[in-house]
């Protein structure tokens, strides 16, 4: 895959980097037993630590602890059994404290690895340098006086993971496919809730370009995406921007950006000079993390199968593509579906690649189409796996069943009531379809003397006549034969 | 010497020899009479009343009950202001109780006041408090004396007679030296001892709560009393805390008393050095061994306190910013003027300096210089006390290199001041228990003071050790 862009004058190869930080699903605070419920009333969740009140001190959330560890086995990382909390000092209005209790030379979980899969089959293995525990800050709020800001702290506190990886990303797509492998574990492991429109999981990213070969260029950070789409937007814009600085003779400067989303470009927020000291030293009022082989164990022998794994029983048990099966496995929802509805019917296990279709194009389509997510899809697995039976045992025709299917998704309906009801049943009696196909012959004359003088496209006309004349319920190969046969006749 | 102590007032109060009301109405008047000290902070005869009354509702038992306590002004309270002696918690009012204070309220205690002490428990004479300087009780009339800090308020509050015991807070010598001025008992347990939840933070590896009181026994009943775990506090020890008071044990046969050769140093004077020598002179008799022993890396230990606690105490100090609570500067453009100048006019000439220097030695290119090899020195001189006590059951040292000085004498000579430490701070960086006792006068017959230091959760002996010298001396 040629990865390259064009400049006016070089190809130019992106190196990508990501921070992302995932809020870890977790009731409470990484320090404090407040309240993470999204979408409170401001300042209702804030305990006397979270407003950093005279003499508060930070109390370790367990359960935060052990979602990080999941995470870190699930990024196929190593855990460490001792890691520190250190303070990163900086004045922020919604920043209580005046520090942010993060982890800075001793993070939790080392280095791992994740593997994004490509269609044509391919994959690539995006190395994870580290993920730490910190604490997230409040949220200044600019836009509700002319001349003041107000401040909701009901964020401050919450648990972040922020999960940091090497340059190994090359392209805009590269990027949005990690950030969704990154998701997806997350997920079903249950330590994110993934949720990037309330802030669940956001990113920054690392860019330079370069000359293919050459070393690294100088990179800028653009700072806080919360979609794919940003993400791949800003990258997009910030590679042209530097290539066309580098073009011109210039050189890039060391910046942090932040991206609008309304024009789509990157700007400067503040220079190499302009960058904070965070003075990092290690919070005295916390002890370090201790955790044995153990609990680390405990942990590992209670995490849930992840899409990697379960691509690969897909991919073995039913032979599918290995694209195919990376798409079913992107989502746990989606795999939970498609488990649940190729096992309704025994049937359907020598079906799968067709389960597989109607769940991702058919189903998806409709949902897409209604604003709706496979968690509350109108039609259950069950119900999808009988349309599928229906299919694969002839009793109605593949382009019948998309109608079936709409109309299970606005009615509720199952797939049986609605074809018995509709008479829907496709017809296989040899008999009806010849009559029909005698008609369709005796009615257009014409059609045939040309059909037959060689003009063989003509077949297409007489397979739809008679088809309509069927109301679709023909069994099209059926309807096939015997109209060739019947032509080939009059010659 | 004439004051009553904890130990017989809760006798006379159990006997009903005398009433709560009674008792403090005795000191209430006494603080009132004693205003031109100035000891607390906040004083509020009614708010002691209304705890007076309170108390003669209340027929449970209590370990307490009734017994005036001074209360260090950095410990949150709900029934007084918190100001931690800076302009910038002016007026400020927690919603909530220090642990500390919470276990005395639950003994029956009765707090008489908040504690005047150096802004944030930064310095040595109680003279940084924005709330104006506290004199010592026993100065001469013409030559106000400092009471040492920085719970200077707390240790005038017992020497005076205002009350009967008093909170106070050590981070490098905060309780022992100012004891040791004023003439009264204060111990310093080891870290972890007690909860630091509530405490307004200076140094929070070194911050710890003790006591004060007018001698040994009465401390080992109160520091009983706010000694315990805390689940709020992660630094909190799990530990049994055993009953001081009932193991005093003041024969020390046949232990063995450390004298570390460090702790000589050259421009000491004489009378301290003579109270040194009495001290072991004492123990020698009472059938101790003296064991000369050595803590080599003493000398770094002031050095390496002035590194770490400014460090910690410069990010501390950060989240007084103008933002939430406590003192807002009027004159505000921007963010960054809310931040300057709440904390220009907020802050204290001592706290600024502090914070600068803690600024400075964990900046980009400084931290491993400073802050990380003052974490390695500090470890050097833990291990030192680790090894001393392998040879020794406590260790005795003078606890100041003065008797109390005139009030101003090192207002402008900061590197003086922080040599008041120079024997306090080695056991707070290692988070060793050690207790101040007065024994013998200078020439100007002012107190002088002698340090116990003990092994880790070994207040027992330190106790032990005091209490034995208190009885000889007496």
């Amino acid at each position: 895959m040629n990865n390259l862009i064009k400049g006016e004058k070089h190809d130019w190869e992106m190196v990508i980097g990501l921070e992302i930080h995932a809020q870890v699903k977790s009731n409470s605070k990484l320090f404090s037993s407040s309240s993470t419920k999204f979408g409170s009333s401001p300042n209702s969740q804030v305990s006397l630590v979270d407003a950093a009140m005279p003499g508060m001190l930070p109390v370790i959330n367990k359960y935060c602890v052990e979602q990080a560890i999941k995470t870190g086995v699930g990024l196929k990382a190593k855990i460490n059994n001792y890691s520190v909390f250190d303070r990163k000092n900086y004045f922020y209005a919604d920043l209580p404290q005046g520090y942010q209790i993060s982890q800075y030379k001793y993070p939790i979980v080392g280095e791992g690895k994740v593997t994004i899969d490509f269609k044509d089959g391919t994959s690539k293995d995006i190395r994870i340098v580290r993920l730490h525990l910190e604490q997230d800050a409040g949220k200044s709020l600019h836009d509700q006086n002319p001349s003041k800001t107000y401040v909701d702290l009901n964020r401050s506190g919450v648990a972040l993971m922020e999960i940091v990886s090497e340059p190994d990303i090359r392209t805009p797509d590269e990027a949005g496919m990690y950030i969704s492998k990154i998701r997806s574990i997350l997920m079903y492991l249950d330590t994110c809730d993934g949720n990037m429109q309330e802030g669940s999981l956001r990113a920054d990213v690392n860019i330079s370009v370069r000359k293919p070969g050459d070393e690294y260029g100088t990179r800028c950070e653009i700072k806080n995406l919360n979609s794919i789409k940003f993400i791949k937007q800003a990258i997009n814009y910030e590679a042209k921007r530097q290539i066309e600085i580098l073009e011109s003779g210039g050189s890039i400067e060391q910046n942090t950006m932040l991206f609008n989303t309304s024009t789509g470009k990157t700007s400067p927020m503040r220079n190499k000079e302009e960058a904070h000291d965070y003075r990092y030293f290690p919070d005295p009022d916390l002890l370090p993390l201790e955790i044995s082989n153990e609990e680390i164990g405990k942990i590992k022998s209670s995490i849930p199968e992840l899409p990697d794994e379960l691509k690969n029983k897909f991919i073995e048990t039913y032979k599918l593509s290995n694209y195919d099966a990376s798409v079913l496995t992107a989502e746990k929802q989606t795999s939970d579906y498609f488990n649940e509805t190729i096992n309704s019917d025994p049937e359907l296990k020598n079906h799968a690649k067709i389960v597989v279709n109607w769940i991702t194009s058919e189903l998806f389509s409709l949902l897409n189409k209604n604003n709706q997510d496979l968690n509350n899809s109108p039609v259950s697995p069950e119900n999808l796996g009988q349309l599928i039976k229906l299919i694969s045992t002839n009793e109605i025709s593949g382009k019948i069943a998309k109608d079936v299917l709409e109309d299970m998704f606005s009615s509720g309906k199952t797939a049986r009531q609605i074809v018995d009801e509709k008479g829907l049943q496709q017809v296989t009696d040899q008999g009806e379809i010849a009559k029909v196909i005698d008609e369709v012959i005796a009615e257009n004359p014409k059609m045939v003397e040309q059909y037959l003088a060689g003009k063989d496209k003509l077949l297409g006309f007489f397979v739809g006549q008679a088809m309509k004349a069927t109301k679709g319920k023909a069994n099209p190969k059926m309807l096939n034969d015997i109209l060739k046969q019947k032509l080939n006749k009059k010659n | 010497m004439s004051k009553s102590s904890l130990k017989q007032t809760l006798k006379d109060l159990d006997t009903k020899k005398i009433s709560i009301k009674e008792l403090n109405q005795d000191y209430l008047k006494r603080i009132k009479e004693k205003d031109n000290l100035n000891v607390f902070i906040h004083f509020s005869e009614e708010n002691v009343l209304k705890q007076i009354d309170n108390l003669e509702k209340d027929n449970s038992e209590k370990k307490l009950k009734g017994i005036p306590i001074a209360i260090k002004d950095l410990f949150c309270t709900k029934s007084m202001p918190t100001t931690a002696a800076s302009k910038i918690l002016e007026n400020f009012n927690p919603t909530y109780e220090s642990f500390v204070t919470q276990k005395l309220l639950d003994e029956g205690s009765i707090f008489v006041g908040k504690t005047n002490l150096d802004e944030f428990a930064m310095g040595s004479a109680t003279n940084t408090s924005f709330f104006g300087n506290t004199i010592n009780p026993l100065s001469k009339e013409n030559v106000p004396l400092a009471p040492g800090g920085s719970s200077g308020g707390s240790a005038a509050a017992v020497a005076a007679d205002l009350c009967l015991g008093a909170t106070g807070t050590d981070t490098g010598g905060s309780i022992r030296q100012p004891a040791s001025f004023c003439g009264v008992v204060g111990i310093k347990p080891t870290y972890g001892l007690c909860s630091r939840w509530g405490i307004a933070a200076f140094a929070s590896s070194l911050d710890q709560a003790g006591i004060f009181s007018h001698n040994v026994e009465d401390a080992s009943i109160l520091l009983q009393s706010i000694a315990g775990f805390d689940q709020r506090d992660s630094t909190s020890a799990k530990v049994d805390i055993p009953n001081y008071f009932e193991n005093l044990d003041d024969d020390l046969n046949g232990k063995t008393v450390g004298i570390p050769k460090e702790y000589s140093i050259d421009g000491t004077p004489m009378e301290i050095s003579q109270i040194w020598e009495d001290a072991i002179k004492v123990l020698d008799k009472k059938g101790v061994k003296i064991k000369n022993i050595s803590l080599p890396h003493t000398k770094y230990a002031l050095p390496t306190y002035y590194i770490i606690a400014p460090a910690e105490a410069s990010s501390n100090l950060a989240r007084y910013d103008g933002v939430k609570y406590g003192f807002r500067s009027e004159e505000i453009n921007s963010l960054d003027e809310m931040y300057e100048n709440t904390r220009a006019q907020g802050f204290g000439r001592e706290v600024k300096r502090r914070i600068l220097i803690g600024t400075y030695v964990l900046s980009a290119g400084y931290y491993d210089a400073y802050y990380l090899k003052a974490q390695k020195v500090r470890k050097l001189i833990a291990d030192d006390f680790i090894k001393a006590f392998k040879e020794c059951d406590f260790i005795v040292t003078p606890t100041a290199p003065s008797a109390a000085f005139p009030l101003n004498e090192k207002q402008n000579d900061p590197i003086k001041m922080y040599l008041n430490d120079v024997f306090t701070v080695p056991a707070s960086l290692a988070g060793l228990p050690g207790i101040s006792i007065p024994f013998g006068k200078d020439k100007n017959n002012l107190p002088l003071g002698i340090q116990i230091l003990g092994k880790h959760f070994d207040e027992q002996q330190v106790f032990n050790a005091a209490v034995s010298l208190e009885r000889s001396y007496e």
